[in-house]
């Protein structure tokens, strides 16, 4: 599904800063993966990389047999739009825009029409269990409902891996748990999902963790037990 | 571009967000409607002081006898030049530029009607004088001197306003047998007073008064219109050439500018006109100016709007929107807002300008003959739209720029905003 080799990236902000030194990574369909790292470890800049929301300077990354290099930003827009779904830590929400509208949002860029995408939306907000809220905006709802909101979003568009960033740093504990539930959930019908957090808990939840260190992969520790004992 | 969808969306967006929509929109049609009543106000203003002017024919020039102030082909200095009928003959056949043609002899009179009593001008002249000196008759019942009156020798007068009031008071004198110097003479008709201050005047048949106050046939003044003049120089040219026909007529030298003078009102008409191209220039400057603080207004708050919605365009790149539809949602929706509040603006403009029209028009109905200065406030609707198509523009295009900026960041720099 992904297929990351020797991927080096280097921000010229001042002085040049070395992010990721060489990345080599592979992550199967259907897998639910971590990413771990101090501040600074290149995690987020891996994530972007994936999502196509940023580049790469050398190497290359294939994505469902695809690869993404030197893209256009249409092009791009294309591959975010179709293959990724995307989950913030603040959610990021259009905060004039109610639940529905927000969670129909990628297929408005899809050309979908508005009451067929309307409809398609609220039944992804009834699978999360939000249908009654279809209407509220995000001021109005809780964290928890917030991130919710966001994963509807980012599953609506049937995309091939879903990105977390720090899906539960804004939720309390208890509503981490749900959200990181849904999450496993959503892993059980197949979709591959890549889960950038720096909470043990979180981590211990997927498949495989992956640590980063100074831009470069410390360590992939995979698991082999049933996660529903964690929870 | 025309997607009902894209509309839908834009809809949505103006809906959600009606203070922004509301300041960008007020700040339109706000400079729009500034626009229109200052453009509008000037125009009031120039065709104020035009009506005032346009009354009298622009064109027209007075001549009349002199003293010379330079000695001659051995005649003196300081021999006095009369006017009599073959200037009045020269003018007619020998200068081509000459139009209506009148002449007048002027006496100053004692003039009384039962007790009242006053002095007067009493001023015989041509019936054409009328059309040269846009003399005006108030009310319907009177009328000016015609050729039979000249004919006949009529003893009829024509009284300014002022005479009016200090003769009549308030009763009609249409008719009224005014008394000069043991002759009466019947009033037919009041004119407009055009004379500054309390002159009082009365115009009587020319032949008339030739025959009162003849004076051995002379002519006081000539007055008489000129065609095909349009500028300073022509019509200093055209007075040079008048002065020199007349020097060997009257025996004077031709540069002797005492002996005959020329007031020539086409010099104040056209002095006027510059003053009427100041305004208008006035006028110009004023809008640009309220145009570009107009601009100004608009441009910082599409800048704010495109910098507020900096995280909006992220998440929309993040979710899939391809830079191009984020550009095109922002051009629509400021095209759509600037026009729409922009037409407001206009329309409200010319209300207005409309509104201190009828009030200016009533008020005017209400004292007849006042002197306004401020008349028929209008903008032409040509330079109105353009202007909005100005403001238009630049709204979109202070948008533009901004937004082209705000859709390079790339989406996660977009998103960290707050």
């Amino acid at each position: 599904m992904i297929k990351l080799t020797d991927i080096n990236k280097t921000y010229f902000n001042g002085s040049p800063l070395h992010v990721l030194k060489g990345i080599d990574l592979h992550i199967k369909k259907g897998e639910m993966v971590s990413i771990m790292g101090a501040s600074g470890s290149g995690k987020s800049t891996l994530l972007n990389i994936l999502g196509v929301l940023d580049t790469y300077d050398t190497g290359s990354y294939y994505l469902d047999n695809l690869l993404i290099k030197n893209l256009s930003e249409t092009k791009a827009a294309e591959l975010r739009n179709q293959k990724i779904g995307f989950i913030f830590q603040s959610f990021n929400l259009i905060n004039f825009k109610n639940a529905l509208e927000n969670v129909a949002l990628p297929l408005y860029y899809q050309g979908i029409k508005r009451k067929k995408r309307n409809e398609i939306a609220l039944e992804y907000l009834d699978q999360m269990g939000l249908k009654d809220w279809a209407h509220h905006m995000p001021n109005e709802l809780s964290g928890g409902q917030k991130q919710r909101i966001a994963i509807a979003r980012a599953l609506i568009a049937k995309p091939q891996v879903i990105l977390a960033d720090e899906p539960t740093g804004a939720l309390d504990s208890k509503t981490s748990l749900e959200v990181i539930q849904i999450l496993r959930d959503v892993n059980m019908t197949g979709m591959t999902m890549i889960i950038v957090t720096h909470e043990q808990g979180v981590a211990d939840a997927t498949d495989k963790i992956i640590r980063l260190r100074d831009g470069i992969i410390e360590s992939i520790k995979e698991k082999k037990q049933e996660f529903q004992n964690h929870i | 571009m025309f997607d009902i969808d894209n509309w839908l969306e834009i809809y949505y967006t103006i809906k959600k967000n009606k203070l922004r929509t509301f300041l960008t929109g007020f700040s339109v049609a706000w400079g729009i409607f500034m626009l229109i009543v200052l453009l509008a106000s000037g125009n009031g203003l120039k065709n104020g002081v035009m009506s005032n002017f346009g009354d009298r024919a622009v064109n027209s020039i007075q001549l009349h006898g002199g003293r010379t102030s330079q000695a001659y082909k051995g005649i003196p200095e300081n021999r006095r030049i009369r006017l009599d009928q073959k200037d009045f003959d020269l003018i007619e056949h020998q200068i081509k530029e000459s139009e209506d043609l009148s002449a007048s002899v002027q006496t100053d009179t004692k003039v009384s009607y039962m007790l009242e009593s006053s002095t007067a001008t009493f001023d015989g002249v041509y019936p054409v004088l009328s059309k040269i000196k846009g003399i005006k008759i108030v009310g319907s019942k009177g009328r000016f001197i015609n050729e039979i009156d000249m004919k006949q020798r009529r003893k009829v007068a024509v009284i300014n306003k002022r005479l009016q009031e200090v003769l009549f008071k308030n009763t009609d004198p249409i008719g009224k047998m005014i008394v000069s110097n043991g002759l009466s003479f019947k009033v037919i008709g009041v004119y407009e007073s055009q004379e500054w201050g309390n002159q009082q005047n009365a115009y009587i048949p020319f032949t008339t008064a030739q025959l009162l106050y003849n004076e051995g046939w002379g002519i006081g003044t000539i007055n008489f219109t000129v065609k095909g003049i349009e500028s300073l120089e022509q019509s200093e040219l055209f007075e040079k050439q008048l002065r020199r026909k007349l020097a060997a007529l009257h025996q004077f030298a031709p540069d002797d500018n005492r002996a005959v003078s020329i007031w020539n009102t086409l010099e104040s008409y056209l002095q006027t006109m510059s003053i009427f191209n100041a305004i208008t220039f006035f006028v110009l400057i004023i809008g640009i100016f309220t145009l570009i603080a107009g601009v100004v207004g608009i441009s910082n708050i599409m800048l704010i709007t495109v910098k507020e919605r900096t995280k909006e365009f992220g998440i929309r790149k993040a979710l899939g929107a391809k830079p191009w539809s984020i550009l095109q949602l922002i051009l629509m929706e400021s095209v759509l807002i600037t026009s729409l509040f922009g037409y407001v603006g206009l329309v409200l403009g010319i209300l207005t300008s409309e509104l201190a029209n009828k009030i200016i028009e009533s008020a005017m109905a209400a004292e007849e003959g006042e002197f306004y200065i401020f008349q028929n406030p209008s903008v032409d609707i040509g330079i109105a739209v353009g202007a909005m198509l100005a403001l238009i523009v630049a709204g979109v295009l202070s948008g533009l720029f901004p937004a082209i900026k705000a859709v390079r960041i790339s989406p996660i720099e977009a998103m960290r905003q707050e």
